[in-house]
């Protein structure tokens, strides 16, 4: 599904990609971890087409086409979502019109008619029930005045309506108590199939507790450095990044 | 049938026009704006024409009032039967103590345009509210511009003690003219009255707009102020009220302008007594080489203690060649005042952007979606449904896809 080969990225003169490689398919889920400005963000921005990254080098193909080619939305309706490590408040705006404008920008490019109105409701609040969320929320804009476990659970609300193909998540993780942490790992975890992919970001092994990876890669300055089944993960946990970097 | 008194306002104001003209901008209340292109129009003043075409957009089963060219038209109009409402030149003949006991006294200080209106208008609302009277409708004053000319316009507005009304202005043109509107309300709100006002001004865009709007607030007197500018390559409005003790005023405002718009909005509240609250919130959004101005203006009297007083001015750059020159300013005279204002001046926010985007939403509407929110914020403050939903649509065609229909 996804292919990165010696991928070179630079943020202004730095460069923070040095040579990046992985592949990812279908059905598989990936975490990858590393110390703090190792280019972990960096690489999930690049894959969903943020701007303020230069590619140097090296390619991406997701679906056997050049992801780096595709402006950011088209990405998401070719199935790239990525879950936001901060998701941005959007004033004004409703989640439920957020959704739908966004699972009709996806439609329409699958040559889908847009989505009939009750038809979304009933999808939208069974989704939203699934990952334990009022209803309310629906009609709040977007994460403006959420807690940090409200703004992770839209992040997998977006990706339950969008049922994208390759689910990067960024830093899932970070601010969320036990029973957020559960719930929106169970939410992930009902997304989960053959068809799917994930990669995971992470800086510590906790979520790895919930979503169980079938692959861990160690990020250290700009490269992987070392992969290997989810037993590496607590490996990491119990000494750290400095053996690795060291090495 | 001429009146001696008005005769007299009449008169004065010519020949004060004839010496100054329209207002320079080298006058400090007209620096952003430059209004001598109307001069240079030479339009000529409405003519009154018989049986316009006019399918305008008459709403529904509320009250309306309509100018057609700055005539009234009562074949058009629906007028509520118990309060006393009529054209000004009624009124002239019917109402004349009444009229002749507020005519010109809410303008405090005049200038070219409002000299002007005063010599010419044609016509215009006459409205009387009695103590504890109430309008249980928002009665609709519809303007609609079919000529190439000057259409002066005067209202008299007067709510007495306890009274309650709710007004919408519109201003619209049937064909795609230049003309210059000027309209000129004078505003009494009675004791403990409540005035709510809508102005949605969606001229022409080759039309000039003149709206003064000028407010006398007696003690507890409520008036609350919707300004929407949408329509006009230049329009400028005035809105000037008069607090007495207590009174409360709340002044709403959205400029949208594109092309070459130019929109400019001047605002002064002058708390005179003590204990009065005033809320001023504008939001512009200005995109290819519109210019919006603010200028809005608080003074607080030396004896005017306990004054609470916030204005907020708020735009949004969509182009590198918009332009925006806002100056709020407090005058505080009193020494025991609660008051505050701000601005901001921005671009569409990158990281939004890119939030939409990464959820499959194009970069245009993306664009779209984020400045409709933004000037949705004062379409949510209109408490007359038909309305909104009217304004709703405005905004929805200048951002296709900003929300949902």
């Amino acid at each position: 599904m996804l292919k990165i080969k010696d991928l070179t990225v630079n943020v202004g003169t730095k460069e923070i990609l040095k040579g990046l490689n992985l592949e990812v398919n279908a059905g598989e889920i990936h975490a990858i971890m590393g110390p703090n400005g190792a280019g972990k963000s960096t690489l999930s921005h690049v894959l969903s087409g943020k701007s303020g990254y230069e590619v140097t080098g090296g390619s991406i193909t997701y679906n056997d086409k050049n992801l780096l080619e595709m402006p950011a939305e088209i990405r998401a309706r070719e199935g790239v979502f990525l879950a936001f490590q901060y998701p941005v408040e959007i004033a004004g705006v409703t989640n439920v019109y957020l959704l739908k404008a966004a699972l009709n920008a996806v439609r329409k490019h699958k040559g889908l008619s847009e989505v009939d109105a009750m038809d979304f409701l009933t999808l939208v609040k069974a989704k939203t029930k699934a990952l334990d969320m009022d209803e309310k929320f629906l009609y709040r804009a977007v994460n403006e005045g959420f807690s940090g476990g409200e703004k992770k659970r839209n992040e997998i609300l977006q990706m339950a309506m969008l049922e994208p193909q390759l689910c990067i998540l960024d830093e899932t993780d970070s601010g969320l108590d036990i029973d957020a942490l559960r719930i929106v790992a169970d939410g992930v975890n009902a997304l989960r199939s053959e068809n799917r992919a994930f990669i995971m970001v992470t800086h510590y092994q906790r979520l790895l507790d919930y979503i169980k990876p079938d692959f861990v890669h160690v990020l250290a300055d700009g490269k992987i450095v070392k992969s290997g089944g989810a037993e590496l993960a607590l490996e990491l946990e119990e000494k750290g990044y400095g053996w690795l970097e060291q090495a | 049938m001429s009146i001696s008194w008005l005769d007299d306002f009449r008169q004065q104001a010519k020949s004060q026009f004839e010496q100054t003209g329209f207002p320079s901008h080298r006058l400090e209340d007209w620096r952003y704006t430059n209004v001598s292109a109307i001069a240079k129009k030479e339009f000529p003043l409405a003519k009154i024409e018989n049986s316009p075409v006019f399918e305008g957009s008459k709403g529904g089963s509320a009250f309306h009032f309509v100018l057609v060219d700055g005539f009234f038209n009562a074949g058009l109009s629906n007028l509520p039967k118990t309060i006393t409402v009529c054209s000004i030149n009624n009124a002239i003949k019917n109402h004349a103590d009444l009229l002749q006991s507020k005519f010109n006294q809410a303008i405090t200080q005049t200038h070219g345009f409002i000299d002007f209106n005063t010599a010419n208008f044609t016509d215009g609302l006459f409205i009387h509210i009695a103590e504890n009277g109430v309008l249980d409708k928002p009665l609709q004053i519809i303007h609609v511009a079919t000529q190439e000319a000057i259409l002066p316009t005067r209202h008299v507005v007067i709510l007495e003690k306890n009274a309650k009304a709710t007004l919408i202005e519109t201003f619209s043109s049937s064909e795609n003219n230049g003309y210059l509107t000027n309209s000129v309300a004078e505003i009494f709100v009675g004791e403990n009255a409540d005035l709510t006002l809508y102005k949605v001004q969606q001229e022409s865009e080759t039309a000039y707009h003149f709206g003064g709007t000028y407010v006398q607030q007696a003690d507890n007197a409520r008036f609350t102020h919707h300004n929407f500018a949408l329509g006009s390559v230049l329009a400028r409005s005035d809105i000037i009220c008069d607090l007495a003790t207590a009174a409360e005023c709340e002044l709403n405002g959205l400029y949208l302008g594109s092309q070459k718009q130019h929109l400019d909005n001047f605002t002064r509240i002058n708390h005179v007594e003590s204990h009065g609250i005033s809320r001023e919130f504008y939001k512009g959004i200005l995109n290819d080489q519109a210019k919006g101005v603010f200028q809005g203006r608080i003074v607080v009297a030396e004896n005017a203690q306990k004054i609470d007083s916030k204005m907020n001015n708020c735009n949004l750059l969509l182009s590198n060649e918009a332009e925006i020159d806002t100056k709020p300013q407090l005058e505080i005279y009193a020494d025991d005042v609660k008051c505050a204002h701000g601005v901001t001046v921005g671009q569409l926010d990158e990281k939004s952007i890119f939030y939409l985007q990464s959820r499959g939403i194009d970069e245009a509407t993306a664009k779209h979606i984020l400045t409709f929110a933004f000037a949705n914020e004062m379409v949510d403050k209109i408490t007359v449904p038909s309305l909104r939903e009217s304004v709703f649509n405005l905004l929805l065609a200048r951002f296709p896809e900003g929300a949902e229909r």
